[in-house]
């Protein structure tokens, strides 16, 4: 008897590839165009424009103008407090989703609505409660303020906001993916002998980071541009703890516009970049596996 | 060293449900047995609480002599293959079937060159060694299936639970998996316990068949025993189709059908208790068993006849009852049956399950005044 299977058929004809992937779903052509549409009017035309601005300084007024410390201070307090704080996301993010998931506890439903606060809240309502929380004579401020940390008005309070703004965006991506999974998969891996950590590592994390890459990649991007919450809770002091997006509030208030227009395509161009480094990341994580 | 597995009294109950109720069973060492049932009968109850996935509220499995919860699966030496497979699907083929293997503490775990090796005769016995590097949603059903026993194979368990393990795939394949199942275990020292709802694959592959009904064993026997001596009619009745003929037993145990009082068995012991004249019983008759014979006098109508594979299948209306025989099509034109012609109908080989009494069965053959033609 032979169980030898035939082996797959060949690619599709370059006939059917040069005209394109049939698709089942109707009106594609319509919904395409409205979709490029909608995007050009609301993201591309304002970039343009702000790139367009820009450019009126002359490649060598951007040099001179981003090479001040002042502004290179605001993008290293951006950049690396959002990098911090999506990454405090992710892995508080993913903790609370497992728990969320895998646990069964009174409050369990309040607490998986309370995930999406920072989501609800005005942003400026949460600055100013996480600044008073944190301020040397706050609830939570006062318990480390004996030891001289401070956390209000400086960069630990920037990285304490985007950690709040970006935590629930971590959350919502992973814990559908964790309810999703089969338990049979834990189950053969422990019939196989697999103890709870080889389960974890080896069976459920690579099942989940894909969109634990996700989350972490949409809090970044939120912490980039997260305004409200931040100036109240840092003492936005230049080169400090200013973050890019209040800089560009600043130059703007000083009505150098072409200064803040090319602020704010650095910032595009940065986070154009570091997103687009993200989805690779996460496709290479993710190929094979959906063939 | 193939495990021998006996199961004591277990009950498992799901609230006020009772999925198992006392099952208590013992698999040889080495044999291929299945676990047979119809849905919802607590056949996946019972294997999850072998393989230590599941525990029982009163009772206990041991594996070679040992409770088998006492010890860490890997120690267990247990195989599982899940009926819907459940194969890592981020690893590939052979990252699926290597697991077993990788997971193993430091001193026990082969070096990287050995589990290669063994990973790739793993995946030449289920031959599916050019397919190493694929990810399971890139394999058809069986392949599917086929890496999961290789999967389950690898940490050398003494006994394989399978569970449906060909329930998703077509009957072709099936029966080609069922056949290479049926080797494999043979060539392996390994006791196989095999849940399936398919009456015909247990009956094929089973050295043993263990039926079960609504969280009990029913009849545990050899598929001969049990195809030739069911304990109920439940057990009859599963394994295959049967008529039922409602009679009454008359003088010397000849059945006669309640209704027109043709004789159309006879009892084979007829000096049995339950055999005495003017005793009601229900004749189980299995359509292959059930002759028939044109007669312009005959107490049967045929109501239609359909060619089925090898068979005709013939409906007769006899006494309100509608019964149904199988005959070999090359017997066919020789019966000379067409809708609405006349029989006589005979009983080759049947049973009936008396309900006083100790139970067991009655045997009953043609009568013996009728011959063939
Ligand atoms: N976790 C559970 N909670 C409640 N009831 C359960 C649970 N698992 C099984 N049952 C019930 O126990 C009974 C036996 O289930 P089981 O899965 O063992 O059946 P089965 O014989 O494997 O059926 P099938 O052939 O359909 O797979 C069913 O009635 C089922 O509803
Ligand atoms: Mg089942």
């Amino acid at each position: 008897m032979s169980l030898a299977d035939s082996r797959p058929a060949p690619a599709s004809s370059l006939w059917g590839r040069l005209r394109g992937q049939r698709s089942i779903l109707p009106g594609l052509g319509l919904s395409l165009g409205i979709t490029l549409f909608v995007l050009s009017l609301i993201v591309f035309l304002p970039t343009a424009a702000m790139v367009g601005d820009a450019a009126t300084l002359g490649v060598g007024g951007l040099v001179h103008l981003l090479a001040t410390p002042r502004v290179l201070g605001a993008f290293k307090v951006s950049l690396g407090c959002a990098a911090l704080a999506a990454l405090t996301s992710a892995i508080f993010g993913l903790l609370i989703a497992w728990v969320l998931v895998r646990t069964r506890f009174p409050g369990r439903r309040l607490a998986d609505a309370m995930v999406d606060l920072p989501f609800a809240l005005p942003t400026s309502v949460a600055g100013i409660a996480l600044s008073t929380l944190y301020a040397p004579n706050g609830w939570l401020g006062s318990l480390v303020a004996p030891y001289g940390i401070r956390i209000s008005f400086t960069v630990i309070g920037v990285y304490i906001a985007l950690t709040f703004v970006g935590l629930p965006f971590v959350v919502r991506s992973v814990q559908p993916v964790l309810q999703d999974m089969e338990a049979e998969q834990e189950e053969a891996a422990h019939m196989l002998g697999a103890g709870r950590l080889q389960i974890f590592s080896r069976v459920i994390f690579p099942a989940i980071l894909p969109s634990l890459t996700a989350g972490f990649a949409m809090a970044f991007a939120r912490g980039l541009g997260e305004y409200g919450s931040v100036i109240f809770i840092s003492s936005n002091r230049p080169g400090v703890s200013e973050i890019v997006p209040l800089l560009i509030v600043n130059q703007l208030e000083q009505f150098d516009f072409a200064g803040a227009a090319a602020i704010g395509t650095l910032m595009l161009i940065l986070s154009l970049a570091l997103l687009c480094g993200i989805m690779l990341l996460q496709r290479l994580v993710r190929s094979g596996r959906h063939g | 060293m193939a495990g021998h597995v006996s199961i004591r009294d277990v009950s498992r109950r799901f609230g006020a449900f009772t999925a198992l109720d006392a099952v208590s069973l013992d698999i040889p060492a080495g044999e291929l047995v299945a676990l047979l049932g119809p849905s919802g009968s607590g056949k996946t109850t019972l294997l999850r609480i072998i393989a230590g996935l599941d525990f029982p509220d009163t009772g206990q499995v041991l594996i070679n002599g040992e409770d088998n919860v006492a010890r860490h699966p890997r120690e267990r030496g247990v195989g599982f293959v899940f009926q819907h497979y459940a194969l890592f699907r981020h690893m590939t083929v052979a990252g699926n079937v290597a697991f077993g293997l990788q997971v193993r503490p430091r001193g026990l775990r082969p070096s990287k060159a050995e589990i290669k090796a063994r990973v790739a005769a793993l995946l030449d016995l289920v031959q599916l060694g050019w397919l190493a590097d694929r990810y399971p949603s890139e394999l058809s059903g069986g392949q599917r299936q086929r890496v999961a026993l290789a999967r389950a194979l690898a940490i050398e368990p003494r006994l394989l639970l399978l569970d449906e393990p060909f329930g998703a795939l077509d009957t072709k394949v099936r029966k080609e998996l069922g056949q290479w199942l049926r080797n494999l275990h043979h060539d392996q020292a390994i006791t196989s316990l095999l849940v399936t709802h398919d009456q015909e694959e247990a009956l094929e592959l089973a050295d043993r068949i263990v039926l079960m009904s609504q969280g009990r064993v029913e009849q545990i026997g050899t598929p001969a025993e049990l195809y030739t001596k069911p304990a109920s009619p439940f057990v009859l009745e599963f394994l295959g189709e049967a008529n039922r003929i409602a009679g009454v037993v008359g003088e010397g145990g000849l059945v006669r059908v309640a209704g027109t009082g043709d004789a159309v068995a006879q009892s084979i012991d007829p000096g049995h208790a339950l055999a005495a004249a003017g005793q009601a019983v229900t004749l189980y008759v299995r359509p292959h068993d059930l002759l028939l014979e044109a007669r312009a006098d005959g107490a049967a109508v045929v109501r239609s006849v359909k060619v089925a594979g090898a068979f005709a299948k013939i409906e007769v209306v006899l006494a309100d009852q509608v019964l149904t025989a199988l005959t070999p099509l090359h017997r066919l034109p020789s019966l000379h049956l067409q809708e609405g012609s006349r029989a006589r109908l005979v009983v080759a080989q049947g049973m009936s399950f008396p309900t006083q009494g100790a139970g067991g069965s009655l045997q009953f053959a043609a009568p013996r005044s009728f011959a063939m033609a």
